[in-house]
């Protein structure tokens, strides 16, 4: 556990979203085609050049299926990881271990208008019905509580009693969000900015959680290109060198109801994969110079800036107010693409916007931005990374 | 509202297992036990094959519990599209910290979600929303 293996051997060199939209009408297929062909185009490299290729496990779409439609012919690693982002730290990992020159990661869904049990309750229903055994859901399902946004509402519940905060507050962080998204073109949702009284009264959903809490469902695709640092030089973009990558699981997880752990209010995942984390970079919190955190449901990206070090436990939320600390010319600049909340939810799309503060190319850019962390998995196995400019 | 179904719907049923089937067995007598370790004498929920203390899977045994407990968080479905549709908005969802230390998730059966708080006394009774399935539940009870 000490030698620092991974850092600085691997680069993120390219990327690229298709669109993203409410209703694509387009099958998970065919944005995984575009979104990896306009990645690998992206860093300046040929099809033949990947030679690796990682998905999460939730992505519908077989990497057998994937290779034969965008001629990955000869690919020497595949592989599916775990939840959020973390199928990124396999890349890096086969990279760095000399497996492979150049994977591709992707994540294809409709997830505004498909079949997914996060959506709402029909679906779910009908994956049941089907004998699909998504999660174990005995005790849950039997009385109403199903989906994510359920689950995650009590753990909310939990932490914002133990804590005493006033919930009308989370509404900073959707705030922000919204003013970031409504600079984003990629962004779906906000076209403009809301205020904190459009939060306190947007409709709630599963108090205490309102609509304006819970990141919407996108279709679209995004693929992620990673290779080695020393070859990232010389290809056509600014590199986002890996200083650190690193992931988390803890006692009695859960994805979302991990209501059998000590403590609820709290995701010691994050905790202990962001102690790895910044003890593998070699850096402290405060050289994070832009941060993107998993803002699926916003009450956790308090708890995340808690676990994570940003502030003391049970303050995260008042880290928010105003939003002053968290936007673009604050303290630590938060979710500048709009997030989760504001751009649909879709792991990926928040290492997408990492990378942007790298390469210089946000629509919120942080002035000289030369580290950027990015979170995934808040609420069940969490990751993440560390990414500088070379 | 107390508790109210939407007829025609079904609920849906909890995935048994062998692993939690003496959970299930029970509740459909409407009796209530718990899993516990008797080498480590620690409650376990949700039911499993191991415990994750002495990894022992020949030491895991059903008994008896009361069924009292204490609030821990509650939830409440207020948004047509994203709660159960066999069930009347706005229906509550309790996590309950039991007095054996271990929680589990249910309906309140009896309370407006207004009059459920944290820290809220409350025991297991049990329902039986359609034909053949039979669940435990919550109801308040005197502190
Ligand atoms: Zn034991």
């Amino acid at each position: 556990m000490t030698e620092r293996t991974l850092k600085d051997k691997t680069a993120i060199v390219g990327i690229a979203t298709t669109d993203l939209a409410r209703d694509g009408g387009r099958t998970e297929y065919s944005l995984a085609c575009e979104a990896v062909t306009r990645a690998v185009e992206d860093a300046g490299l040929e099809m033949a050049d990947i030679d690796g290729i990682v998905k999460d496990i939730s992505d519908g779409i077989d990497p057998m299926y994937l290779q034969k439609a965008v001629g990955i012919d000869n690919a020497q690693y595949c592989s599916d990881s775990h939840w959020g982002t973390s199928a990124l730290m396999t890349g890096a990992t086969a990279i760095a271990a000399g497996i492979c020159n150049a994977v591709v990661y992707y994540r294809c869904l409709n997830g505004g208008s498909g079949r997914r049990a996060g959506n709402d309750f029909r679906a779910a229903r009908e994956m049941q019905d089907e004998g699909l055994d998504l999660l174990r859901y005995d005790f849950y399902s039997p009385f109403g509580l199903l989906t994510p946004d359920g689950l995650a509402a009590m753990t909310a519940r939990r932490y914002l009693h133990v804590h005493g905060i006033d919930a009308d507050q989370v509404g900073w962080i959707p705030v922000v969000a919204s003013e970031y998204a409504a600079k984003n073109p990629d962004a779906v949702f906000f076209d403009e900015a809301i205020g904190l009284d459009d939060y306190t009264r947007s409709a709630l959903r599963v108090d205490p959680l309102r609509d304006l809490d819970c990141a919407p469902g996108v279709d679209g695709g995004l693929a992620i290109v990673l290779t080695r640092a020393d070859r990232a030089k010389s290809l056509r973009q600014k590199a986002a060198v890996v200083m650190g990558v690193a992931q988390g699981t803890s006692t009695e997880g859960e994805l979302l109801s991990n209501y059998s752990r000590p403590d609820i209010a709290a995701l010691p995942e994050v905790r202990l994969m962001g102690e790895e984390l910044f003890r593998v970079a070699g850096i402290d919190r405060g050289d994070i110079n832009v941060a993107q955190l998993d803002d699926r449901y916003a009450p956790y990206v308090a708890m995340q800036l808690e676990e994570l070090g940003f502030c003391e436990r049970g303050s995260g939320v008042a880290f928010c107010e105003k939003g002053e600390r968290i936007r673009v010319d604050g303290d630590l600049p938060l979710n500048t693409g709009g997030g989760f909340l504001g751009g649909g939810f879709t792991y990926g799309l928040n290492v997408i916007e990492a990378v942007r503060q790298i390469r210089g190319t946000s629509s919120s850019q942080v002035e000289d931005a030369e580290i950027s962390l990015v979170v995934s998995g808040a609420g069940g196995p969490a990751d993440g990374l560390i990414l500088r400019r070379d | 509202m107390p508790l109210e179904y939407v007829p025609g719907i079904p609920i849906l049923r909890p995935y048994v297992d062998p692993d939690n089937k003496p959970f299930w067995d029970a509740v459909d007598r409407h009796e209530f036990v718990l899993q516990r370790c008797s080498n480590c004498d620690v409650f376990l929920q949700p039911p499993r094959p191991m415990c994750p203390h002495c990894l022992s899977m020949d030491s895991l045994e059903w008994v008896p519990s009361a069924g009292r407990g204490e609030v821990y968080s509650f939830v409440v479905f207020e948004a047509d599209r994203m709660a159960y549709p066999g069930m009347k908005i706005p229906y509550v969802v309790v996590l309950v910290e039991m007095e054996e230390g271990v929680r589990l998730t249910a309906n309140i059966i009896d309370s407006e979600p207004d009059e459920v708080y944290i820290g809220m006394p409350v025991e297991v009774t049990y329902n039986s929303p359609m034909e053949g399935l039979t669940l435990y539940q919550f109801k308040k009870r005197a502190s």
